[in-house]
């Protein structure tokens, strides 16, 4: 194998530090969000040691526990399933997929990075100054935010994190748009929009609602850190703290709700396209078999998008609200169940009649479909208004957004890892330790947040320390915590054997091949595994078909590479590259 | 092959858990029987559907699975069969919205007969005043609030003097309608009596509203369902529902706010 094909003299530094090479930055990105994600998995280990044994480790008392809850939330979602999803995966497939040889702007791509990783500084140090990080909770609602001592980490906590959130929409933005104009711009030809692979048309669909709803937590965030730092009252009426009135009035908490969840839906959506897209491809990949209704796919994500923009107030059913605006988010947020649903039946009709490889990337796209769909449907009670009043802020919403938005899109991260890993690294990731980690992971999930599910329907609120002030709860309550805290401890060491299994396989793991798993799509037709700057050797791809010619009748294998020309006696298989 | 086995075995764990009936709602004692029924059969619809999907999942991966010889078939689309699958989806949707929105419509429409009682959250309490015998409870303002005057009471509206104040329980009648005022002094909190199966955030410069009515007389628990900080888990209430005439007798005994709240 060639190693590279130099364009410019490269020196350590600029090929694997300020590289502008997307693939350097996708890897980037990558590893700094797991990081931040394993740092994340201790805050939800230390939590669950407090619900499942509480008073037994000195250290957690309320104060610390709302801020590991506050910080834990705020990480996840943000710094590593955002940043994962668009910085790791969109920055490495984009450019592949669509057969370009670069992102549209690679210095701002590069320059996206770095802007995350001060975010991601200005995070953590938080944990090192006086009060600690804020634990206002990740919604971070006002007045508990905006007003000194009324939450946990009041004074640099919260201040760092509405600075560090500001950083992160700008490293946001300026990779939002690089993925779109690169999308839009930098397609080799044949290309078309109706030949991207899902994965792309996911990260495309997601970077768009991004630049629409990160604006919203800007000017949210900007205006709550002027109500900490410089006494404005934009969210905060006349309040009386501790028997003292605070020289405040005029302003309205539920603006901040208003432009906090006109953000934060869309980025629930942000998150769960990608993944879609990625679940897509895995499998189809390893099913053999074209995606089902793959139109209806892309317009089921587009409906997604757009309907999702307007589903914003359904976290705000009982915040004291008009309550007439609940029937208009009741039916909005009921309709995108439908392009949802599309999708799951499309998944599952891709494994009809097909021939279904058991393989570590697609036991984690089964895992998706059966994670996304009860974390789907268990989103139809709290949507639906009239029963969300009873389930609102109880355990069920919690196992409701844990199932949907973290194990759903950690089982497409995790399979797409375990599937583009062999292209990234040119070998493979361990298959036993990889089963193993599928297994502990996907079982486990189920066993800490199924039972989540009926402790919401029986009443038992989320955020709570401890649970003895409830008097209705029946014993054995604290036997179930007990055993989900245990399945939580057990699931967070899987991912510790993931992250063994990354570093060793990349030293040391079997050699790939250049397309291991018989797959059409454009990356995985690159002349030399890894890929080298540039990706395309002297010439770009060019595409002559979808990206689902899996099992074609009449055709020698069972898959023809999109950039193999239409002519049946041309047929030369994988390795055939335009020259 | 083990994942289909374990798909079964997680649908048949959560359908015995569930049917255990140890983690389920507490029994009901207010009037909204229609919230548990629009729950219920949402419920009912989405654990339908997350059985059959799993199940299905599960036989197709045992019955396609890879094998010697094998080779999918190349199905890229169907839409009269999407067409059906959307239709149904739509069905199962208006099944559950329907009643939902209907009973809805009932919990943001309090009868006009209601008991009004105000409910005030702070870090981390919650306090209550009933109107006194004019029926009417006076004007308040967060401005007015001092520690002789906890609730921020408008001593200048006459409707006001008469109010009746309760700093830790709230007793209710059975079988009257009750329209709580909800207000807060400092952050945000939540008034949610599991029982009764309402709920509504206790915002600062506002008054939020729900309405219900107690059928069952006995001692419930109202707690706090919004974080709003160290307390949050210990801000709890106790609520006493009881007849009437025991009610009035313990109302009788409440201090009224003429003869304790000052300026």
């Amino acid at each position: 194998m060639t190693h590279h094909t130099h364009h410019e003299p490269q020196s350590f530094w600029t090929k694997y530090i300020f590289s502008q090479d997307h693939k350097v930055i996708a890897i980037q990105y990558t590893i700094t969000a797991l990081l931040v994600g394993l740092f994340g998995l201790v805050l939800s280990w230390l939590m669950r040691l407090q619900l499942g044994f509480p008073g037994s480790f000195q250290f957690l008392n309320p104060g610390s526990y709302y801020q590991m809850l506050t910080q834990h939330g705020m990480i996840m979602i943000v710094y590593l399933l955002t940043a994962i999803l668009l910085g790791g995966f969109g920055n490495y497939l984009i450019p592949l997929m669509i057969g370009a040889r670069d992102m549209a702007f690679p210095f701002l791509n590069m320059l996206s990075y770095w802007v995350y990783l001060v975010s991601v500084i200005v995070l953590m140090a938080a944990f090192f100054v006086p009060g600690g990080p804020t634990g206002a909770g990740w919604t971070l609602y006002p007045p508990l935010s905006a007003l000194p001592n009324a939450a946990p980490g009041s004074g640099w906590g919260i201040k760092l994190m509405l600075v560090s959130l500001v950083i992160f929409i700008a490293a946001a933005t300026m990779g939002g748009l690089n993925y779109v104009t690169t999308v839009l711009q930098c397609r080799t030809k044949g290309m078309t929009l109706m030949r991207m692979p899902l994965s792309v048309w996911g990260i495309f669909i997601a970077s768009v609602m991004a630049l629409f709803a990160f604006p919203a937590l800007f000017v949210g965030g900007v205006m709550l850190l002027f109500d900490n730092l410089l006494g404005t009252s934009f969210f905060i009426p006349a309040v009386t703290l501790f028997g003292q009135q605070l020289p405040r009035e005029g302003g309205n908490p539920l603006l901040f709700q208003h432009l906090f969840w006109y953000f934060g839906h869309p980025e629930v959506y942000v998150v769960i396209l990608p993944a879609m897209g990625i679940a897509s491809d895995l499998i189809s990949t390893h099913a053999r078999k074209p995606i089902f209704g793959y139109k209806a796919m892309v317009l089921a994500m587009a409906a997604i998008a757009f309907i999702g923009f307007i589903v914003w107030a359904h976290h705000m059913f009982v915040s004291g609200m008009n309550p007439y605006f609940g029937f208009f988010f009741a039916v909005s947020t009921l309709i995108i169940a439908i392009p949802s649903a599309v999708k799951v039946y499309n998944w599952l009709l891709t494994l009809w009649r097909g021939n279904i490889r058991l393989n570590v990337p697609m036991l984690f796209g089964i895992g998706w479909i059966s994670t996304f769909i009860i974390g789907g449907l268990t989103g139809l009670p709290l949507g639906n208004v009239v029963a969300d009043v009873p389930l609102h802020d109880t355990y069920f919403v919690v196992g409701h957004f844990h199932l949907v938005m973290g194990v759903a899109a950690l089982m497409a991260i995790f399979g797409g890892i375990y599937h583009w890993f062999p292209k990234v690294t040119g070998r493979m990731l361990n298959e036993t330790l990889g089963k193993l980690h599928f297994w502990v992971t996907f079982v486990g999930a189920y066993a800490i947040f199924f039972p989540m599910f009926l402790m919401g329907i029986l009443g038992v609120p989320r955020r709570y320390f401890d649970f003895n002030a409830l008097q209705y709860l029946p014993p054995q309550t604290s036997a179930l915590n007990i055993a989900i805290t245990v399945a939580a401890l057990t699931v967070g060491a899987a991912q510790l054997i993931f992250l063994g299994n990354l570093i060793w396989s990349a030293l040391w793991g079997k050699r790939a091949e250049a397309n291991p798993w018989g797959a059409t799509t454009l990356e995985w037709q690159t002349p030399t595994t890894p890929p080298p700057h540039g990706n395309w050797g002297a010439q770009t791809p060019t595409v002559y078909r979808w990206a689902y010619d899996y099992s074609v009748p009449g055709a020698e294998r069972d898959f023809i590479p999109q950039n193999v020309p239409t002519e049946p006696q041309v047929l030369v298989g994988a390795q055939s590259t335009v020259r | 092959m083990a994942i289909s086995f374990i798909l079964v075995l997680i649908v048949l764990g959560a359908i015995v858990l569930t049917a255990s009936g140890i983690w389920w709602f507490t029994p009901l004692a207010s009037n909204w029987n229609e919230i548990d029924g629009a729950l219920l059969i949402t419920l009912a619809v989405i654990g339908s559907a997350f059985v059959v999907l799993n199940i299905v999942l599960a036989y197709f991966v045992l019955r396609y699975r890879h094998r010697e010889q094998s080779r999918a078939q190349f199905l890229p689309d169907n839409p009269k069969l999407e067409k059906i699958l959307i239709g149904i989806t739509a069905l199962g949707i208006v099944i559950l919205l329907a009643p939902g929105l209907f009973a809805y419509s009932r919990f943001i429409s309090p009868p006009r007969d209601a008991l009004t009682i105000e409910v005030v959250g702070e870090q981390w309490r919650w306090s209550y005043r009933y109107p006194g015998p004019d029926g009417k409870l006076g004007r308040a303002n967060p401005k007015l609030i001092s520690p002789k005057n906890l609730f921020g009471i408008d001593l200048t509206d006459p409707a006001a003097q008469d109010d009746i104040l309760s700093y830790s329980e709230l007793h209710l009648p059975v079988g009257r309608p009750v329209l709580l005022h909800i207000r807060s002094k400092d952050v945000i909190h939540s008034f949610f009596i599991p029982s009764f199966r309402v709920k509504m955030d206790a915002v600062p410069g506002m008054v939020t509203h729900y309405w219900f009515t107690p059928t069952v007389i006995g001692r419930f628990q109202a707690v706090c369902a919004e974080l709003c900080g160290i307390g949050h888990h210990r801000m709890q209430s106790p609520v006493i529902v009881e007849r009437l005439e025991d009610f009035q007798q313990w109302l009788a005994k409440q201090p009224t706010v003429a003869t304790t709240v000052k300026p």
